[in-house]
């Protein structure tokens, strides 16, 4: 390689070596990203490949519920959901995962038992995350304990736009000791980074410490996942992975709606980080309403007819 | 250009949502008069316009319905007043359309100006003709309103281009359906521009969608599709066959069906209307429209009240 690969396990040896290298990574060309990502939604995807990415899609959903109006009643009827997405086609794939808070993920995991798909659960006082570290610890040692599969962490943008990049990822570190078997996702709030360079710099500190998912965003701000950030995040896993060897899957969430979308998605994941994230071990979108409509095109694919809300589940 | 002025065409295109786009296909098809003169290049929609039209339809229909019919009624006449304020441009659309001289042309529009007035005066008033309390042998109040069907795939007729649209879609909107509306294939000027008069009428956009293309090819998909409610197959009336498929594939989601001759059995009429090919639909749209094509819509909900107790005195409410 003509440069050297930046000296990964010195650069979280301080504060100031962590500053040293998030800051010395190359800035993001704004401009050419963007480019980049419109043209990659431009892909036709038709017939077959369509068939085949509707149904991928669906397996990569962490069907998420996360209001203050949440019951144990909705979180069962979304699990159901989850393991059987249309009852009309028994051959629709199930979802990845159901994403809850932590104080339904016991009712998420017994409502899923046996299913295969898996129980996710936010944790760290998310949304904001705006809470003395040992009540975040506690919340993720309650989700573990509930059983979760998988804890969505939120980081503390706070520090991290002040520049105290060693205390988010200190942070990061101590819920990953906490998490045990679960998978950890980081979310980075890309909403609230304000700069590319930032998700940049977040995406590559979430990795540092041990994230086995880095996650574009809450749903709760105005700013969700968009092409442009997942298309940074990715460049991120496919270059860790280059230089250390290690995985890490990506989660684009909020404001994925319709199946055109899910699929420029797809096809940024194919044509940037490559097949091998091609699976919802690596690969997840979060979302909600998005199932609805991946389902309608499914329906109208196998029917040949425009299918219509009434042939799918109000949630 | 004798002037020396470049000329200004206008670009027609669809009306879909409240907006006025170009067919997703990026398709035109040219448009010409009864004797091949070119009028105008318009938007060949495909099933993907239809596909979007009826997403609009169905987002616009809480509203529509959900408004009172005095409001709606008020917008149905100010469709008439904005289509008054454009009486010249209608009228050299119509004629270039149906080959008509201009003073016919200018009586069809006249005609589809006080189409939408007399249709304007019937959204408060058709609860009454075909709603109503029902007696009953019980202490019940039990009482019928008509209510509007929701999404309705509109094929207008072929021959009469204004006239004959506006007697076709003024009645779906006005009790409180929202309307995807297929124009006439070979005269769809006037329907496109009455989009423009639709979106500055205060009608809430995405109550009527407005697409332009060949009809079978925009009426399967809308037949067939699971989110429409009815369909009006008036623009499939020289076709049989065409009518006889797609009232198949309504039938998949039960969605009401007006068949295209729904108009009085008058062979003599009919007879003459074979000679003239403008008016293959077999309607005289300058008739007296009666309220036919307003309850062709409609579902009957009737609600079943108790009247509760009536006192020592056992007297009525």
């Amino acid at each position: 390689m003509p440069t050297t690969a930046p000296p990964l396990a010195d650069a979280t040896a301080s504060d100031s070596a962590l500053r040293r290298f998030l800051h010395g990574l190359p800035g993001v060309d704004t401009v050419g990203l963007e480019a980049r990502a419109a043209a990659l939604g431009t892909r036709s995807i038709k017939t077959t490949a369509k068939a085949y990415a509707i149904d991928l899609a669906i397996s990569m959903i962490d069907l998420t519920t996360l209001e203050g109006a949440d019951t144990p009643g909705k979180v069962r009827a979304l699990a159901a959901k989850a393991v059987n997405p249309d009852p009309l086609d028994r051959t629709t794939p199930r979802t990845a995962a159901v994403c809850v808070y932590p104080d339904m993920a016991a009712t998420a995991v017994a409502a899923l038992a046996g299913s295969g798909v898996k129980v996710a659960s936010v944790a760290t006082a998310f949304p904001a995350g705006r809470a003395a570290p040992a009540v975040k610890l506690a919340d993720v040692r309650d989700a573990v304990a509930a059983g979760a599969d998988e804890i969505d962490m939120v980081i503390d943008r706070g520090a991290f736009l002040s520049g105290r990049y060693l205390k988010v990822y200190e942070e990061i570190v101590a819920v990953k000791a906490e998490c045990g078997q679960a998978r950890l996702k980081v979310i980075f709030e890309t909403g609230e980074l304000s700069t590319y360079d930032n998700i940049r710099r977040a995406s590559w500190l979430g990795m540092l410490a041990g994230a086995d998912f880095i996650k574009t965003s809450t749903g709760k701000v105005a700013t969700n996942a968009t092409p442009a950030n997942t298309l940074l995040m990715l460049e991120a896993v496919r270059d860790f992975r280059e230089q250390t060897g290690v995985q890490v899957g990506v989660k684009p969430a909020g404001g994925i709606r319709t199946t055109k979308d899910a699929i420029k998605f797809l096809v940024l994941v194919n044509e940037t980080a490559g097949e091998d994230w091609l699976d919802n071990h690596w690969f997840r979108f979060g979302a909600s309403s998005l199932l609805n409509d991946l389902l309608m095109q499914r329906q109208k694919l196998s029917t040949g007819r425009y299918s219509g809300p009434d042939y799918v589940t109000v949630d | 250009m004798s002037d020396g002025r470049l000329s200004v065409f206008k670009t027609y295109k669809l009306y879909v949502g409240g907006k006025f786009p170009r067919s997703e296909s990026g398709r035109v098809y040219e448009v010409t008069d009864p004797k091949g003169k070119w009028l105008a290049n318009v938007p060949q929609s495909s099933r993907k316009d239809a596909r979007d039209a009826v997403v609009a339809a169905r987002k616009a229909f809480g509203d529509w319905s959900g408004a009172t019919a005095y409001n709606r009624g008020q917008i149905l006449y100010r469709i008439a007043e904005m289509l008054e304020g454009r009486r010249e441009q209608f009228v050299r659309e119509v004629a270039d359309a149906e080959g008509l001289s201009k003073s016919k042309a200018a009586a069809v529009v006249d005609a589809a100006i006080d189409r939408w007035v007399w249709y304007a005066g019937w959204t408060d008033k058709i609860g009454q003709v075909v709603g109503g309390a029902n007696p009953v042998a019980g202490p019940f109040f039990n009482l019928s309103t008509p209510e509007p069907t929701g999404v309705v795939a509109v094929l207008a007729p072929q021959g009469s281009s204004l006239l004959g649209l506006v007697s076709v879609l003024a009645p779906v909107i006005a009790t409180g359906n929202t309307a995807v509306v297929v124009a006439s294939a070979d005269a769809p000027l006037p329907a496109l521009s009455l989009g423009e008069v639709l979106a500055t009428s205060d009608l809430p956009g995405g109550v009527v969608n407005i697409l332009s293309g060949r009809t079978a090819e925009l009426a399967a998909p809308l037949a067939s599709h699971q989110d429409v409610n009815g369909i009006d197959l008036t623009g499939a009336a020289g076709d049989a066959e065409l009518a006889k498929e797609l009232e198949a594939a309504a039938a998949e989601n039960l969605k009401r069906v007006l068949r295209p001759s729904v108009s009085r059995h008058r062979p003599e009429k009919e007879a003459k209307d074979a000679a003239r090919p403008q008016a293959v639909d077999g309607s005289d749209w300058s008739a007296d429209p009666g309220t036919h094509r307003l309850t062709a819509f409609l579902e009957t909900k009737t609600v079943w009240h108790p009247t509760g107790a009536l006192g020592a005195s056992g007297s009525s409410y």
